[in-house]
């Protein structure tokens, strides 16, 4: 199964890329020679300074690291803005042979903690920018088109697959459906459809009155050769407390990414084999909270349902 | 029901358990009469496959009469005597359409773990960790089947338990070794590994018309099962110094035309040093896997010629010689195997008499005496090649 989250990786942002080498060349160099840096900063070279100095050199080398890997790295470089404090903290209270060398390390320390603060809340900024939620996914399904078109098609089927819905009850262009929310509640609302080609796409969004805005579309592309069919998907939503409120739920196991894989394969599942696959250790079938939290692979005793 | 479980590291205890039932359509329960421990499940018991719970039930190669069918359940019937396959596998989806039944796409509920382990999912295996999808095995008095129709082959004739037993697993797993090295009249093909499945890769050779075939050992125990049963030539590697140079010596300089690799990831080798440089790293995780014998295999096979991986490997090896492999045009053929691809054909050459397969067991035991099977075959005790259960 081929997988593709969001529009691809962002094109990485130069302040941050810059803030990021600029860790691991200081954190480095502290690492390799601390005695010269204490030297530099004018702090007395001894065993003490020297220890100090090869623990920031290692957290400068691991935030770095950290902003450099992350395609948007505000939490790495809130992690900047903390150590420039601990520095501060740090010479404020150093053992200094030369006073004016170290009160020129703290202000280069003050100084680099400007761009710290500003891209640091620049990216959260922009992280929280959009309030919508959007994932895509992608799975064959060793089936005509026009038949894996007719599963989806009826939304009664959702619930079938789609663990999160509970119950849709569909009528011409409208539908009503019932979803599972975080916290044991459920959601409600009605949908329409925008576009409906049979065979090829369907496309639908929530009316207004919806208690979570959201929008889908399915395409239904004929994989080469014998393969079935390819079903790309994407969904959208707007969600009830926005980017934190997504966050939130993500700490909950809810991320909707995931929820979209699983359904995707448990979609495949009921249309190849006629039913959810389960197992001793997942009696649900695929499910990723089960597949983290596993029973033994021993026959269950209460009953299960499939 | 009495079930064998894993209860950790070097440790299966035969537990009462609840009975299974039948939890999708296409489902049989079957009474199982025969059951054995196979070399993999040693790497369950060592600890080396991760994934594995306490209280999992294990065993992979077993056969019995089936006494439930799911509401779909069409071909097999209650009272069938049928061998149950190791990989399960659902016989729609484009793995199974293309024959490729242990990478079936739709039989594994925790196919993302295995996705992040392996970049893709593998199909589900019965009692071998939670990777593969956390189904209860057969090391028991029943188990579940799933996609019964799919799987299972009936034993309709008079052959024993024994004699039929192992076209769950370790036949058509030595088979299928045998069958990726393209064997052409006057190959010469060795085998590292002479427990059940180097056993049974040796016997496959011959039967696809290796010219000769050398087993490699340490064990002469086994190396003699590999003379007398399928008139393999054999090598004891801790007898000479070097084993590549010891197969030229016995090829004309030309090197074995396929090397079959049937010990996978727990391999030993005869220098201490050495053995120590894979455990230790093994042990603290730097690697998952022993590469003794890959390593071997690829440095002795001759140009252009198939290296077979049966052995099971589960993870990372530490020094590949892929410049060996690349430079010198080597084929790498590997996987589970296939199993649903040749039971029927195997099943076949038994009733022809072209082999007895009971020929590898040297143990019996009830299935409560499982524990003492598992100790005694992986201390290789009491010249032990393969045990064999009774529920």
């Amino acid at each position: 199964m081929a997988a593709y989250e969001g529009n691809g990786r962002p094109a990485k942002d130069v302040v941050a890329q810059g803030l990021g080498w600029f860790s691991v060349a200081l954190g480095a160099a502290q690492l390799a020679a601390p005695r010269t840096l204490a030297r530099l900063i004018g702090v007395k070279d001894n065993d003490e300074h020297s220890a100090a100095m090869r623990a920031v050199g290692a957290r400068e080398v691991a935030t770095g690291v950290g902003i450099l890997a992350r395609p948007r790295p505000a939490g790495w470089l809130w992690g900047r803005v903390i150590g420039d404090a601990i520095d501060l903290a740090l010479l404020a209270k150093a053992d200094t042979k030369d006073r004016g060398r170290t009160t020129a390390a703290m202000a280069a320390v003050a100084g680099v903690t400007v761009p710290d603060v500003l891209e640091s809340t620049r990216l959260t900024r922009s992280n929280d920018e959009t309030s919508e939620v959007s994932v895509s996914k992608t799975i064959t399904v060793r089936k005509p088109a026009q038949e894996v078109y007719g599963f989806w098609r009826e939304f009664e089927n959702f619930p079938r697959f789609m663990a999160h819905v509970e119950s849709v009850s569909a009528m011409r262009q409208r539908s009503h459906w019932v979803a599972k929310a975080p916290g044991g509640t459920t959601v409600e609302w009605d949908a329409e459809i925008v576009d409906d080609q049979p065979g090829v796409a369907i496309r639908w969004r929530s009316l207004p009155e919806a208690d979570v805005a959201n929008w889908g579309t399915v395409r239904f592309v004929r994989a080469p050769g014998d393969r079935g069919t390819e079903v790309h998907v994407v969904l959208g939503y707007r969600p009830p407390a926005g980017k934190l409120g997504a966050r939130l739920a993500k700490l909950f196991g809810e991320e909707p990414a995931t929820q979209l894989a699983d359904d995707l394969r448990r979609f495949k599942q009921v249309l190849e084999t006629g039913e959810v696959v389960v197992s001793d250790g997942s009696p649900r079938g695929h499910e990723l909270a089960q597949q983290v939290k596993q029973r033994p692979a021993q026959p269950i005793s209460e009953e299960v349902a499939a | 029901m009495r079930a064998t479980c894993w209860t950790g590291r070097n440790s299966v205890e035969v537990q009462d358990v609840p009975d299974p039932k039948i939890l999708n359509r296409k489902d049989a329960i079957v009474r199982i009469t025969s059951t054995a421990i196979c070399g993999s499940d040693l790497h369950l018991y060592d600890g080396y496959i991760p994934t594995m719970k306490r209280g999992d039930v294990l065993g992979h190669e077993f056969m019995g009469e089936v006494v439930e069918v799911g509401p779909d359940v069409e071909r097999l019937k209650v009272g069938d005597r049928v061998v149950v396959p190791f990989p399960i596998a659902c016989g729609e989806c484009n793995a199974c359409a293309n024959d490729l039944w242990s990478l079936c796409e739709n039989t594994n509920p925790n196919a993302r773990l295995a996705e992040k382990m392996f970049g893709f999912a593998t199909a589900g295996i019965f009692g071998y960790s939670h990777i593969t999808g956390g189904f209860a095995g057969g090391q028991a008095e029943y188990a579940r089947v799933p996609f019964a129709d799919v799987g299972p082959i009936k034993i309709e004739n008079g052959f024993t338990d024994e004699q039929v037993l192992f076209l769950s697993d370790i036949f058509p797993t030595g088979y299928m070794g045998a069958e990726m090295c393209d064997i052409k009249p006057g190959d010469v093909i060795a085998v590292w590994g002479c427990g059940p499945v180097g056993q049974f890769a040796i016997a496959s050779a011959f039967l696809l018309g290796a010219e000769r075939v050398i087993g490699i050992d340490r064990f002469e125990y086994r190396l003699r099962m590999a003379r007398e049963k399928s008139g393999a030539e054999t090598l004891n590697y801790e007898e000479v110094d070097n084993v590549p140079d010891a197969l030229k010596e016995l090829t004309g300089g030309r090197g074995p035309d396929a090397c079959i690799d049937a010990v996978g990831m727990e391999a030993h080798h005869p220098n201490r040093a050495l053995h120590a440089y894979d455990r230790i790293k093994q042990a603290t995780r730097l690697e998952t896997d022993r590469g003794h014998v890959l390593r071997q295999a690829i440095l002795s096979c001759r140009n252009g010629g198939v290296v077979s991986i049966m052995g099971a490997y589960g993870g990372f090896v530490d020094k590949f010689p892929i410049g060996a492999v690349m430079q010198r045009g080597l084929s790498i053929r590997s996987g589970q195997c296939h199993v649903h691809r040749y039971m029927r054909p195997l099943l076949e050459r038994v009733e022809k008499g072209e082999i007895d397969p009971s020929f590898v067991v040297t143990h019996r035991l009830s299935l409560d005496d499982a524990p003492q099977g598992y100790e005694t075959f992986k201390n290789k005790e009491d010249d032990c090649v393969k045990v064999v259960l009774k529920p």
